[in-house]
């Protein structure tokens, strides 16, 4: 039996108040029990969760938040149309970008928007089975709020919680597919003949939603499409979520409205953007910008776009000046290529080789010959040549860095490694830097 | 107006560059300094198709498929039905 409470959403909260999914977000950083959630929010719509929840979110143009801002609407709409079996719902919370923290901060402190998500989607799509997949560090604190879920008979469709390993291409939608099917590690497949959406957990169309999606869902099925586009603009409605690592003394989350000035989400005036000498936007298969370009930057995955990056999934990263670019890029370069499945022959080889060209940049530049042009043929062959996106993420990362620090560039070509390649490094490669999150900015 | 065509993909975590297949399909199969092939992704045309079956079926790790992609009025439809086995 459904409890009265669950069926009936809450009043809408003014829908420009900012921030939203962050609305309920204690001082301490401790978890938003379930009561607390309820008051805030009412409960989520489930009744009505069907073929109307997918019109709403078509309607309110929500797109994916886990990096390739995929329209939600139109993924689900093809599991719902698919084939005969009924679908595999999952929650995707790997999150295994090591400068994103973001999706952790979701599940530890606001668990319940997530899984609000997570069922509206289990129930739109009649969903015969509803995953929740975390990393082991997270699992505990999640079972607690479904067993709290339980007792009040809340899910549809009970809730199981997978743990997702701890590396950079767990998230990837095959890989999560392979692991909840039991027969390999965390490693993606090749779907170019037969997509997951048609064939992934169990032979099941399966849908992998990134968790800060599902919140969003949770609260466009309470207060309507109208409410969630009174942010954003027409092209990119709503607001997102970011990991900000970099501009202050420790990475922050933050949400803001899409179309937001990056200068005042960064709180970044040119004076202080001196201080920096490039940022990175959506990762390390993301892009990096300059300054410049950061501060003229409207906060949208288009905009991005437009400039040879992506906001992939909110990471934004400012490199202070003090720090060797060519450093960075060598120990993120060899980061990745140590996390890659080690599956297809040009990611293994070209990102071994890249690695080996972007350490002896940063650090002996004289086996270099004055040229970088065999590293940019390098990236050539290895685009679009991998099973999954990996190799060419770490193109993209490449090619930018070569092209926004160029200065940088040349004066390790002919003058040497500069004197700040022995500095510690900025950008999170686990293993090497510890990582320190949970701390949540308002915005 | 539909058309169909066909082209070639590689599952890359199939191959381990045996070679066989720009030995036996060098009109779209080049390879790469590691040993890989590089596919040409076009549309294979009618007199290339033997030679295009003959790699796909001699590839000892069965990682090379032709794939049939529907076309109608100029758009590409994103699925591609696998047409050998």
């Amino acid at each position: 039996m459904r409890t009265s409470i669950t069926a009936n959403p809450g009043p809408a909260p003014e829908a420009i108040a900012v921030p939203r999914l962050l609305a309920g977000l204690t001082s301490d950083g401790a978890t938003v029990r379930l009561d607390d959630h309820l008051a805030r929010w009412g409960g989520a719509p489930f009744q009505s969760a069907g073929a109307d929840l997918v019109k709403k979110l078509s309607a309110s143009g929500l797109p994916g938040h886990g990096g390739a801002w995929f329209p939600v609407a139109t993924k689900w709409a093809s599991i719902r149309h698919g084939r005969f079996a009924r679908p595999v719902v999952v929650g995707n919370g790997a999150e295994g970008e090591p400068a994103s923290g973001k999706d952790a901060l979701l599940l530890t402190q606001l668990p319940h928007l997530v899984l609000d998500g997570l069922s509206l989607a289990g129930a739109a799509l009649e969903a015969s089975q509803v995953v929740m997949y975390v990393p082991a560090r997270l699992v505990r604190g999640v079972e607690a709020a479904i067993v709290a879920r339980r007792s009040l008979g809340i899910d549809p469709v009970d809730i199981q919680v997978v743990v997702a390993p701890d590396r950079f291409i767990a998230g990837q939608e095959s890989a999560v597919v392979n692991v909840l099917n039991g027969r390999r590690e965390a490693v993606p497949s090749f779907i170019g003949i037969e997509p997951i959406r048609e064939r992934g957990v169990n032979n099941r169309p399966t849908l992998v939603q990134n968790v800060e999606t599902l919140a969003h869902v949770a609260l466009i099925a309470r207060f309507g499409p109208a409410w969630f586009r009174a942010l954003g603009t027409e092209q990119s409605p709503g607001t997102m979520l970011m990991t900000i690592t970099g501009r202050w003394s420790v990475p922050v989350v933050m949400e803001a409205p899409l179309g937001t000035p990056l200068r005042e989400v960064l709180d970044l005036s040119p004076g202080d953007a001196q201080y920096f000498s490039g940022a990175l936007l959506g990762g390390y298969g993301g892009g990096w910008i300059t300054m410049s370009a950061l501060l003229d930057l409207l906060l949208s995955e288009d905009a991005a776009r437009r400039l040879g990056s992506s906001l992939g999934a909110g990471v934004i990263a400012l490199l202070p000046r003090g720090v060797c670019p060519m450093a960075e890029m060598a120990r993120v370069v060899r980061y990745m290529e140590r996390q890659g499945a080690g599956q297809c022959g040009p990611c293994v080889n070209g990102l071994a080789g890249l690695a080996e060209m972007a350490e002896a940049l940063a650090f002996r530049p004289g086996a270099f010959h004055q040229d970088i042009q065999p590293m940019l043929d390098v990236c050539d062959l290895i685009d679009g040549r991998g099973a999954c996106r990996h190799p060419d993420g770490v193109t993209r990362f490449v090619r930018s860095a070569l092209s926004v620090f160029q200065d940088e560039v040349a004066t390790h070509l002919h003058r040497g490694a500069c004197s700040l390649t022995s500095a510690p490094g900025v950008l999170p490669c686990p293993g090497r830097v510890a990582r320190a999150f949970g701390e949540a900015a308002r915005w | 107006m539909v058309r169909r065509k066909v082209t070639m993909v590689i599952d890359p975590t199939m191959c381990d560059g045996h070679g066989v297949c720009a030995e036996l399909f060098p009109e779209r199969v080049r390879m790469d300094p590691w040993g890989y092939p590089i596919i040409d992704g076009g549309d294979i045309p009618l007199q290339l198709l033997d030679h295009a079956q003959r790699a796909v079926e001699s590839c000892p790790r069965l990682a090379l498929h032709l794939v049939e992609r529907r076309q109608s009025s100029g758009r590409v439809d994103r699925k591609e039905r696998h047409l050998s086995s």
